[in-house]
């Protein structure tokens, strides 16, 4: 699948977003007003930056109102609605906290509960494709929420939970990679299948047309794919692994705090590119192609 | 609504067969110019001209090679278009309720003022059927010429899909699939008309014929060929000079 800048940043700042929300909502300690704001404005504005950054993969953004009707069978729809119910709810939470020095938990836990709920349906925008095995699988929101658990945990300085969610993390990227590599032969779909020709071997002896497609920008993506070892290994490290080291050998505080995150975040930026360049979507086979 | 209907009244759509395309592209020509011309955003092209053109059609026509096991090689012009499914994917992902399937006739068809060119759909879809118009920024699809086959403005032979219309070697058909009476279901019975990727759980309406097997004689022609040598005096003469 092509990976489309915008939707890379929508999905990795989002997530970090909202993630962020989670522990602000759940474990927002006696932070100073000021630190709490500070910490609120940033989870908001990732969420917010993220979201954005989704409509310039539409063709009509204008019409984006639009896009909130659906929630009863559409989980890009069900996404769109809950994100903009978290945003409001934590936005709430974090006013009457910073402004008026109200700390109202059950709206905080509101908050979280509504965080989670939107990363889960992000994710299962990618999850509930069928034609693209790689990514039909109950890991893809484990990956997503793991990810933005542990995005969250080390910006908000939680640093116990930022522990556990990084294993959980490592553990599950890399099962997402051992499963995602026989996903595609598991799927039962091949040229014979997409063809029906069932009596032999088919090989595509003339594609429809010369130039490229639609199909084949969006969907039939290869570049890179040979880099796939390499940045795996780096994509990996960097989000999970380097953090997790770092948590466990040395005190966390400030400058270390932010190094990690930085760390983090392009690890982050680097397995969601993967996350798409690899996934091969089943209308290859038509044209010979994964 | 994206939420399918429990069931339709008419399931319209297309039979094709494999063993007669010739690959020709004519109904690739033909959809593109009515689509462009009719219902809906035009099919742009984009560097029509240039080096690498490119452009949005409803309908392509793929060359297949198919070698089964101790039988020659057969080459099947497959053509695709959209499959009008029962349980179509690409309508329940939709987020605006742009896409969706009619009750009265099954057709899938997209309402190009609601979408929003979130490319959701054709990611949904397993059969690549669906292109978003780089000019207009909306999906487009095939809507089985929605705009001909109840159209009283043009001769009732005219009322079928452009590419049926249009086909050369009649390896189109058009019909209720839903019907057992329709001329097009006992041609699928008949002719055990097959799903594309069944294993996708999509249910497509649209069905195709196999190929016919090819024979395993590769030699069709020789023994017609091979003539009796006419007998008397012509039949001596001929065997004299033959020895020559």
């Amino acid at each position: 699948m092509h990976p489309a800048p915008s939707i890379i940043a929508f999905t990795a700042l989002s997530g970090l977003g909202f993630g962020l929300m989670v522990f602000l909502g759940l474990m927002p300690g006696d932070k100073a007003p000021w630190v709490m704001g500070t910490f609120c404005l940033l989870a908001l504005a990732l969420a917010s930056l993220g979201l954005m950054s989704s409509l310039f993969h539409l063709g009509h953004p204008e019409r984006f109102i639009k896009a909130l009707s659906q929630w009863r069978s559409s989980w890009l729809s069900r996404e769109g609605v809950l994100a903009i119910l978290t945003l409001a709810v934590f936005a709430l939470y974090g006013a009457l906290w910073v402004l008026t020095g109200a700390q109202l938990a059950p709206l905080g836990w509101l908050a979280a509960l509504l965080a989670l709920g939107t990363v889960y349906c992000t994710a299962m925008i990618y999850a509930q494709m069928k034609p693209v095995p790689r990514w039909h699988s109950p890991l893809t929101p484990g990956l997503f929420l793991a990810f933005s658990l542990a995005g969250g945990a080390l910006l908000a300085g939680e640093i116990t939970p930022a522990l556990w969610a990084f294993a959980v993390l490592a553990a599950l990227q890399a099962a997402a990679w051992r499963k995602g590599d026989l996903a595609f032969a598991q799927s039962g779909t091949t040229m014979n299948t997409a063809t029906g020709l069932t009596k032999g071997e088919v090989r595509l002896l003339e594609a429809p047309h010369t130039g490229p497609n639609y199909l084949m920008k969006e969907m039939v993506f290869q570049i890179g794919r040979k880099h796939t070892r390499i940045l795996r290994i780096a994509g990996l490290t960097l989000a999970a692994v380097l953090p997790l080291v770092a948590i466990l050998l040395f005190e966390v505080k400030h400058t270390l705090a932010g190094l990690l995150v930085l760390s983090h975040v392009a690890g982050l930026f680097i397995t969601r590119w993967l996350f798409f360049a690899e996934a091969e979507h089943v209308v290859g086979l038509y044209y010979g192609k994964r | 609504m994206t939420t399918l209907p429990q069931k339709t009244e008419k399931s319209l759509g297309l039979v094709i067969d494999l063993d007669t395309c010739v690959g020709c592209h004519a109904c690739v020509i033909s959809c593109k110019e009515w689509n462009t011309g009719n219902y809906g955003a035009p099919l742009s092209d984009q560097d029509a001209y240039g080096d690498v053109p490119m452009g949005t059609f409803l309908n392509r026509i793929h060359t297949f090679e198919v070698v089964p096991e101790n039988r020659p090689a057969q080459t099947v012009h497959f053509p695709k278009s959209c499959l009008h499914c029962e349980d179509a994917p690409c309508v329940t992902v939709c987020p605006t309720g742009a896409s969706y399937k009619r009750v009265e006739d099954g057709i899938v068809l997209v309402n190009e003022s609601d979408c929003i060119g979130c490319g959701l759909c054709a990611w949904a879809c397993p059969y690549g059927a669906r292109e978003m118009d780089a000019a207009e920024g909306v999906m487009k699809k095939c809507t089985l010429c929605v705009d001909r086959i109840y159209n009283e403005n043009i001769p009732q032979e005219d009322r079928v899909p452009s590419c049926v219309r249009t086909c050369p070697a009649g390896a189109r058909h058009f019909g209720d699939l839903s019907d057992p009476t329709s001329s097009i279901f006992h041609l699928v019975e008949e002719r055990g008309g097959i799903d594309l990727m069944p294993e996708q759980g999509t249910k497509p309406v649209n069905k195709y014929l196999p190929p016919r097997p090819k024979d395993t004689e590769l030699d069709v022609l020789g023994p017609l060929l091979r003539q009796e040598s006419p007998g008397g005096f012509l039949g001596w003469l001929d065997q004299q000079l033959e020895k020559l």
